[in-house]
């Protein structure tokens, strides 16, 4: 009979996520959390891409001709939104998430009301999602500020940045879901998210790269993320879109499940 | 029918059995303590009830609900004060009880029709707006406690409220509960305080080992788990007068450490002799809950 039971709730471990809104709550305590801290949240967010793109662009830039048919900064900026979106999603659901699973363990306060861990994790990958929104958001501001592109071609980066944020929280919540501290975070960042801004087309395109690396680098999800950017900022029609963005939305939706299960495997035990 | 009934209860981790079948019925109205030293399946007796992980076996229901089943939906009737505070240090007193509203649906402006009761009741009417660190560990502890009370729960669970208070805090957290059974709620409380367990409860378990090895209010146990009157007995000469004496004057004794405790139906032929004596010391008193539980779990250190 115990054996029956534990298999049936292993079983439960694996069971789909149940969506559901209850997980507004727990978004909107994000939200204000968020809020208190928004000015230094925003300038680490904001202004440490920026800095890049402008330095490297106007620096960099002006010792290159023309990089993938275009100056090196409207190059470089299709780049940073997703790299910079990329970021932002990741950053909150490692350290932010950790915080509040396993130092603040905020997330056992919210367990004990009538939530389930299911709503929990679906906020968390909707909240960052919509941090990262905004990071992406400031980057396509700069973009129009800088007439690098025109307005209605590129408002399609919107949609786009959602996905890419989607995308890296669902990749991240695996990593918070096995990691026993902070610092175990750094594997992620030094062995998925540093190859993935130096192999994906962020700074150069990824034709520039040997066969075997390239050959990687379309395994990427970042890669699939520029893809449909660089023509969406340089005024170009993205060509393959469903097959760009299915891959997003699968390195998102299967993270977002394994993260789950592992999540529950480590908190409902 | 009880509030929350647990039949059977089994729970494993790896080879070890940390809830070993355990029968438990929690009565509407009264205050139930779990009693048990550290490692005893206290905690996770709690975490099964709540529906936070499954059972290997048994049936637990919680307010007419069956649990794991429908313990979400018995949870909008209970209150969870946790072991260790999880408050929301971002957030100010208000904004906690506010967003923990949130989590049991309640509008905004329903919640904060209730916050100045419970600002009353947890004795932080003028700290409504201060930041969490700036609140003491007793403050924080009654704040946690406010907050389990937000959705004005049937059934309020208490994981240890009061380890790491100093005794005004404890007292202060001793009353609030006393003032919610005189409400009409029902309290479910772990502790390995025997002076909280025998002023609080009306019912105890004693637990160890996953198993329940004791029931019954405080006298009960008292009553049929010990001999009524303690002499403790210390000093230099302790040894000799044990080798000499003890059997004579008292049904038991145990020798720990230094000490003897001698555990007797009428203690005055062993005081009379030990007043004389200049070589021991003694302290005679009633026996309490705490000689019960030491009796039933054993003196090991359990870590």
């Amino acid at each position: 009979m115990a054996g029956i039971l534990s298999i049936m709730f292993m079983r439960s471990y694996f069971s789909l996520p149940t969506l559901s809104l209850r997980f507004i709550p727990v978004w909107q305590r994000n939200f204000l959390v968020w809020r208190k801290l928004a000015i230094p949240s925003i300038l680490g967010n904001l202004a440490d891409p920026a800095f890049y793109m402008l330095g490297l662009g106007y620096g960099l830039g002006g010792l290159l001709p023309e990089v993938g048919g275009v100056p090196y900064l409207t190059f470089l900026a299709a780049g940073t939104v997703c790299y910079s979106t990329m970021n932002s999603a990741t950053f909150e659901v490692l350290y932010s998430g950790f915080s509040r699973m396993h130092v603040q363990k905020t997330w056992e306060a919210i367990l004990n009301a009538p939530l389930t861990l299911d709503d929990v994790l679906l906020a968390e990958l909707l909240w960052a999602t919509s941090k990262s929104l905004l990071s992406g958001l400031a980057i396509l501001a700069i973009i129009w500020a800088l007439g690098l592109a025109g307005f209605a071609q590129t408002l399609w980066l919107i949609p786009l940045i959602i996905l890419i944020g989607f995308c890296f929280a669902g990749m991240g919540l695996v990593m918070n879901a096995l990691s026993p501290n902070y610092d175990f975070f750094m594997y992620y960042f030094t062995l998925v998210i540093t190859p993935m801004v130096l192999l994906c087309g962020v700074f150069y395109p990824v034709d520039q790269l040997p066969t075997w690396l390239q050959a990687i680098s379309a395994w990427l999800p970042l890669t699939h993320a520029i893809a449909l950017a660089r023509p969406l900022v340089q005024g170009g029609e993205p060509q393959q879109v469903l097959a760009h963005a299915l891959a997003l939305l699968a390195y998102g939706g299967v993270g977002f499940y394994i993260a789950l299960v592992l999540t529950r495997r480590r908190l409902l035990k | 029918m009880p509030l929350l009934n647990i039949q059977n209860l089994r729970k494993s981790y790896g080879p070890l059995e940390v809830v070993a079948g355990i029968d438990l019925a929690v009565k509407k109205g009264e205050c139930f303590g779990l009693l048990g030293p550290n490692g005893a399946g206290k905690t996770t007796t709690l975490r099964l009830a709540l529906g936070l992980t499954a059972p290997d076996g048994g049936t637990i229901s919680m307010l007419g609900l069956p649990v794991p089943d429908r313990a979400r939906e018995a949870r909008m009737r209970v209150g969870v004060v946790p072991q260790m505070d999880n408050l929301d240090p971002d957030f100010t007193v208000r904004e906690n009880l506010l967003a923990y509203g949130r989590y049991f649906g309640l509008k905004d402006a329903e919640t904060a029709l209730r916050i100045p009761a419970l600002l009353e009741f947890a004795g932080l009417e003028h700290r409504a707006d201060a930041r969490i660190d700036a609140l003491s560990g007793g403050m924080k502890r009654r704040l946690t406690l406010a907050r389990a009370l937000v959705n004005d729960p049937d059934l309020i669970f208490l994981d240890e409220p009061t380890t790491g208070l100093d005794p005004q805090a404890r007292h202060m957290m001793w009353q609030g509960l006393r003032r919610l059974l005189n409400q009409g709620k029902t309290i479910l409380l772990t502790t390995h305080f025997m002076e909280e367990a025998e002023r609080l409860c009306d019912r105890i378990a004693i637990m160890d080992h996953g198993k329940i090895i004791a029931t019954g209010s405080p006298h009960e146990l008292i009553g049929s788990h010990i001999e009524p009157q303690v002499v403790e007995v210390y000093g230099e000469g302790v040894a000799d007068w044990m080798a000499a004496h003890s059997g004579t004057y008292c049904e038991r004794t145990e020798k720990v450490g230094e000490t003897v405790f001698c555990y007797t139906r009428n203690s005055e032929a062993l005081v009379q002799q030990l007043c004389g004596r200049t070589d021991v010391r003694y302290l005679n008193r009633p026996a309490s809950l705490e000689d019960v539980f030491l009796k039933l779990t054993g003196r090991d250190l359990r870590d």
